[in-house]
C-alpha cells in the first residue's frame, strides 16, 4: 500500500539542464497560450513556479524541485515582422533555428553572436528566445518583451525599466517572459566566412588579440588544455552579396536556405544548418594545425597550408573553414580527432573577466591546462572578447573577457578544483555565469555580483511571495543573504 | 540543492553520534554543507557530536529521534523538512547486539531487530514521502555485509541488515525517477579508534574511509556501495561457497 505513495502523476518529470547533472522532480506544465500560462502560475504549489525553453543551458537554472515548470516551447509563434525596419515580434519558445529559417527568405537574422553560432547544440535544440533573454543573450537587441508577473497579470517593459533590466540574464526569476521584440541584424546572403588564425600557445594568441585587434567583432578563440597547447583564433563575417565566389550556388538565390555545410570557405548563418553536420571550426584548425616551430615537420602540402609568422600562424580560409562553427560539443562525431563533447553528465564553466585584468586571464589558462588540472579532460577552452557589460542586476556579461569549457563531471577533483577557479576569478573581479552554473560556492554570489542587492529588493516588491523559484535559486540562496 | 557534483548543502543526521554518520558529516561540511540536523537519543555525546560540527561551520540543529519510537517519527522527522529541504538523509544508527546474549534473551534480540529493522523502515518511508515532495534529495542506507549472507557469528544483527537492505533496495527502485535517490552502503568492519588494535582482516574499514565511499557515491548517483570496494567481489565469492564450507569459514 505504502508503495502507492510513490507513483508519480503523469506529468512530474525528472529534469536536469544539458549537462545531465543533479535531475529534480517538477511537475511539467506546458502552456499553449499566454491565459493558460497566466493560470499555470496563479496555480502553482508551494514550491513555486520557473520557465523553461529547450533546457539548452547546463546547470539546474530550469529546473524546479517539487514545484512546477513551465515549459514554453508550445509558445512558439512569430508574430510579427516589419520588413523594412527589422524589427520582429516572436513568442518567448520560438526556437533561435526556426527563427533564423523564418527570417532568412526577408533578409534579416537574429542578433546572434556569428562566432560563438548557436548554442548549446546537441539533443536540446538550439535554445529558445525566451531562454536566451533570461540567460543574458541577445539583451542588446531587445526592444520590448511582455512579462507575465507573480500575480499573474502581463506587463510590457522596455530596456531602461529596472523590471526589463533584471529580466534580461534575470534567470526565469521575474517572471516568465512570454514575447519579445527584437531588432534584427540584416543579411545579404545565407552564409558568413570564417578566418581561422593559429597560435603557438594561449600567451601568443592574447598577445596578439589585447593588441590591434581590428574589427574582429564576432572572434572566438580555441586553446587546448591537454596536449600542446596550441591556441585557434576564429573570425566570422557574413558574406555580402558580392563576396560570394563566382558561379557560387547562392549567387542565384542568396537567401535560400543553405542545402548543405557550406562549401567554398563558406558557411551557413546560425541556426541555418542543422548542427550534426557542422563541427566547430577552431576545433577543425586545431586539429589541423602542424606542430609548433621547432619540432614542426611542416605538412606544407594540402589545401590547408599554413603560414607560419614570428607571431602566429596564420591561415588562410581553405577547407576546414568550411565546416563548423555551432560553438558546442557535438557528441558522438566519429574519427575526428578534434571532436569535442564530454559523452556523459558534463560541467560547463563559463567566467569573464574584466578588460586590464589579462594577466589573471593568463594565470587561469595556466591553472586549466596544468599538469595536474582535472580541466584537462574538457580538452580545450573556448575565449572570446566581450565588448560591453551586460545591464541588468544578475547580467553575466563583463566588458573584457569571457571562458568556458565543457568538463566531464566525473573528473577526479574538479569540484574542489574549479572552487579555486571561482576564486582566481573573484579575485579579478569577473564572474562565473550563472545561467550555466552547477556549482558556484554560494557565498561567492554577492562577490561576483555586486548588485544581488538591487535584485533582491526588486524582487521583493514585485514578487513577495517568491513565486518565481528555481533549483539554481535555491542552491545559491539568490533570496537568502549567506553569511 | 545538490551540486552537479552531488555534494548537499544540507544533511539529516539519522543516529547523530554515529561514528560513520559524523565522518560523512564533516567531509559534507568541507565541501556545501551548511545546515546539519543531528537527530538522537539526547545525551552529552550528542551535544558534544553538535558541538563539534558547529567548530566546523555548520549550523547545526538537534532533533530527539528514538528508533524504536516509530509512532513519534512523522511528527519528528515531519518538522525537520518544514524547516527547510533536506538534500541528504544518511540513515546511519543501528545497534550491533551481542550475539552470544541475544540468543539467551529474545527481547534482547527483538530490540535489535526492532532497531535496525522497523525502526529504520519506519524512518526511512517517511524521510522518503517527505523527498519526494521536495523532488529531490538522497536517502543513504547503512546496511552492512553482515546482511549478505547468514553467518553463525552474527546472524540476529545479520538478518535485521538484511531486512534493511532488501527494504532499502526495493524503496530505490519505487523513488526511481522521481529524483529522489536511494544508496545502500554495505560497510565491512568498521575499525573505531577504540578498537584499533583488533584484527580486521582485509574487509576491515574506517568511518572516515565509508565518508569517502558515501561522498563519491553520491557523485555518481550510485545504488550500491561496498567500503572497502573489493568487498564487492569477495562478498560475490562467498555467496556462492557452499553451507557446509561456508560454516566453517572464519568469517
Ligand atoms: C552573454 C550571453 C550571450 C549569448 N549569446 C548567444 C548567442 O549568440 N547565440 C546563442 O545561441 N546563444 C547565446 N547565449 C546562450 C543562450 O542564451 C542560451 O544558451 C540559450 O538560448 C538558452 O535557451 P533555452 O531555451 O535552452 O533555455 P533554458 O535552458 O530552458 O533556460 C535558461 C534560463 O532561462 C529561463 N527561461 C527560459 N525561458 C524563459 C521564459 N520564457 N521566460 C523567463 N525565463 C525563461 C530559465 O528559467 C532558465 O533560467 C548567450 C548567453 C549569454 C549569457
Ligand atoms: N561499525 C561497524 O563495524 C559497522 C559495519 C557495518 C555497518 N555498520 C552500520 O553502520 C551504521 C553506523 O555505524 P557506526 O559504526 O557509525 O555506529 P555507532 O557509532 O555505534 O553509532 C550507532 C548510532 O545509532 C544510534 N542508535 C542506536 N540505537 C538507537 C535508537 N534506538 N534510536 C536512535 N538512535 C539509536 C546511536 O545513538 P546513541 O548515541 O543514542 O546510542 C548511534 O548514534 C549502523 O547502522 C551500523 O549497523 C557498522
Amino acid at each position: 500500500m505504502a508503495v502507492e505513495s510513490f507513483v508519480q502523476d503523469d506529468d512530474c518529470v525528472p529534469l536536469t539542464g544539458a549537462g545531465g547533472t543533479a535531475p529534480s522532480l517538477a511537475l511539467l506544465v506546458r502552456p499553449r497560450s499566454a491565459p493558460e500560462a497566466a493560470r499555470a502560475v496563479l496555480g502553482r504549489g508551494a514550491r513555486g513556479v520557473v520557465a523553461r525553453g529547450h533546457g539548452g543551458t547546463c546547470g539546474d537554472a530550469a529546473q524546479n524541485a517539487g514545484g512546477t515548470v513551465l515549459d514554453l516551447t508550445g509558445l512558439d509563434r512569430i508574430q510579427g515582422l516589419d520588413a523594412t525596419a527589422g524589427v520582429v515580434v516572436c513568442e518567448a519558445g520560438t526556437g533561435l533555428d526556426r527563427l533564423a529559417r523564418a527570417l532568412l527568405p526577408h533578409g534579416w537574422q537574429p542578433p546572434l553572436d556569428l562566432a560563438g553560432g548557436l548554442r548549446p547544440a546537441g539533443r536540446r535544440g538550439p535554445g529558445t528566445v525566451g531562454g536566451a533573454l533570461a540567460s543574458g543573450g541577445l539583451a542588446g537587441r531587445l526592444r520590448s518583451l511582455e512579462l507575465l508577473t507573480a500575480d499573474g497579470s502581463v506587463r510590457t517593459v522596455r530596456p531602461g525599466d529596472p523590471l526589463c533590466d533584471a529580466t534580461t540574464g534575470g534567470l526565469g526569476l521575474t517572471g516568465v517572459i512570454l514575447s519579445a521584440t527584437l531588432a534584427l541584424r540584416p543579411v545579404e546572403t545565407a552564409y558568413l566566412r570564417d578566418r581561422a588564425t593559429g597560435f603557438r600557445d594561449a600567451d601568443a594568441l592574447l598577445a596578439h588579440w589585447t593588441g590591434d585587434a581590428p574589427g574582429e567583432r564576432h572572434a572566438r578563440a580555441w586553446v587546448e588544455l591537454s596536449g600542446r597547447g596550441r591556441a585557434v583564433l576564429t573570425t566570422a563575417e557574413p558574406v555580402p552579396y558580392d563576396g560570394l565566389p563566382r558561379g557560387h550556388r547562392a549567387r542565384r538565390d542568396p537567401l535560400a536556405p543553405p542545402r548543405s555545410g557550406g562549401a567554398g570557405g563558406l558557411r551557413p548563418l546560425p541556426g541555418l544548418a542543422r548542427a550534426h553536420a557542422l563541427l566547430p571550426s577552431g576545433l577543425r584548425a586545431l586539429s589541423a594545425l602542424p606542430a609548433p616551430a621547432g619540432t614542426a615537420t611542416g605538412p606544407g602540402s594540402g589545401p590547408g597550408h599554413v603560414t607560419g609568422t614570428s607571431a602566429g600562424r596564420s591561415r588562410p580560409t581553405g577547407p576546414l573553414a568550411a565546416l563548423g562553427g555551432f560553438g558546442l560539443p557535438l557528441p558522438g562525431l566519429p574519427g575526428l580527432p578534434g571532436a569535442p563533447g564530454p559523452v556523459g553528465p558534463f560541467v560547463r564553466y563559463r567566467c569573464a573577466v574584466p578588460e586590464g585584468r589579462e594577466e589573471a586571464l593568463r594565470g587561469i589558462l595556466a591553472l586549466l591546462a596544468h599538469r595536474r588540472s582535472p580541466a584537462r579532460a574538457a580538452r580545450h577552452a573556448r575565449v572570446e572578447r566581450v565588448h560591453a557589460d551586460g545591464t541588468g542586476p544578475l547580467a553575466f556579461p563583463v566588458r573584457g573577457w569571457c571562458l568556458a569549457l565543457d568538463v566531464p563531471a566525473g573528473a577526479r577533483g574538479l569540484g574542489p578544483f574549479l572552487d579555486l577557479v571561482d576564486e582566481r576569478v573573484a579575485a579579478a573581479g569577473g564572474r562565473v555565469c550563472l545561467a550555466e552554473d552547477a556549482r558556484l560556492r554560494p557565498a561567492l554570489l554577492p562577490v561576483m555580483y555586486p548588485r544581488l542587492d538591487a535584485f533582491r529588493e526588486l524582487r521583493a516588491a514585485h514578487d513577495p511571495r517568491s513565486v518565481f523559484r528555481s533549483d539554481l535559486a535555491r542552491r545559491l540562496g539568490v533570496w537568502k543573504s549567506w553569511e | 540543492m545538490k551540486d552537479a557534483f552531488g555534494a548537499p548543502q544540507s544533511l539529516l543526521l539519522l543516529g547523530g553520534t554515529s561514528a560513520i554518520g559524523l565522518a560523512t558529516a564533516r567531509r559534507l561540511i568541507a565541501r556545501r554543507t551548511r545546515t546539519v540536523w543531528l537527530a538522537g537519543r539526547p545525551s552529552p555525546e550528542l551535544a558534544a557530536a553538535a558541538g563539534s560540527l558547529r567548530a566546523l561551520g555548520a549550523e547545526v540543529r538537534v532533533v530527539p529521534f528514538d528508533a524504536l519510537d516509530t509512532d513519534a517519527h512523522a511528527e519528528r522527522l515531519g518538522r525537520v523538512f518544514a524547516e527547510g529541504d533536506v538534500d541528504l538523509v544518511l540513515l546511519a544508527f543501528g545497534i550491533p547486539g551481542d550475539q552470544t546474549r541475544d540468543e539467551a534473551d529474545p527481547a534482547a534480540a527483538v530490540r535489535v531487530a526492532q532497531t535496525n529493522y522497523t525502526g529504520a523502515v519506519s524512518a526511512a518511508l517517511v524521510c522518503a514521502a517527505a523527498l519526494q515532495a521536495q523532488g529531490h534529495g538522497s536517502l543513504v542506507v547503512l546496511s552492512s555485509v553482515a546482511g549478505e549472507r547468514g553467518r553463525r557469528a552474527d546472524f540476529i544483527y545479520g538478518s535485521s541488515k538484511a531486512g534493511l537492505d532488501v527494504f532499502a533496495q526495493g524503496l530505490g527502485d519505487a523513488l526511481y525517477g522521481t529524483g529522489v535517490h536511494v544508496m545502500v552502503v554495505r560497510p565491512g568492519a568498521v575499525r573505531r579508534p577504540g578498537t584499533a588494535g583488533r584484527p580486521g582482516g582485509p574487509t576491515a574499514t574506517t568511518p572516515e574511509a565509508v565518508a569517502g565511499a558515501i561522498e563519491l557515491g553520491l557523485r555518481r548517483r550510485s545504488e550500491t556501495v561496498w567500503v572497502p570496494g573489493p568487498l564487492r567481489l569477495v562478498a560475490s565469492a562467498l555467496r556462492h561457497v557452499p553451507r557446509p564450507l561456508h560454516r566453517r569459514l572464519p568469517v
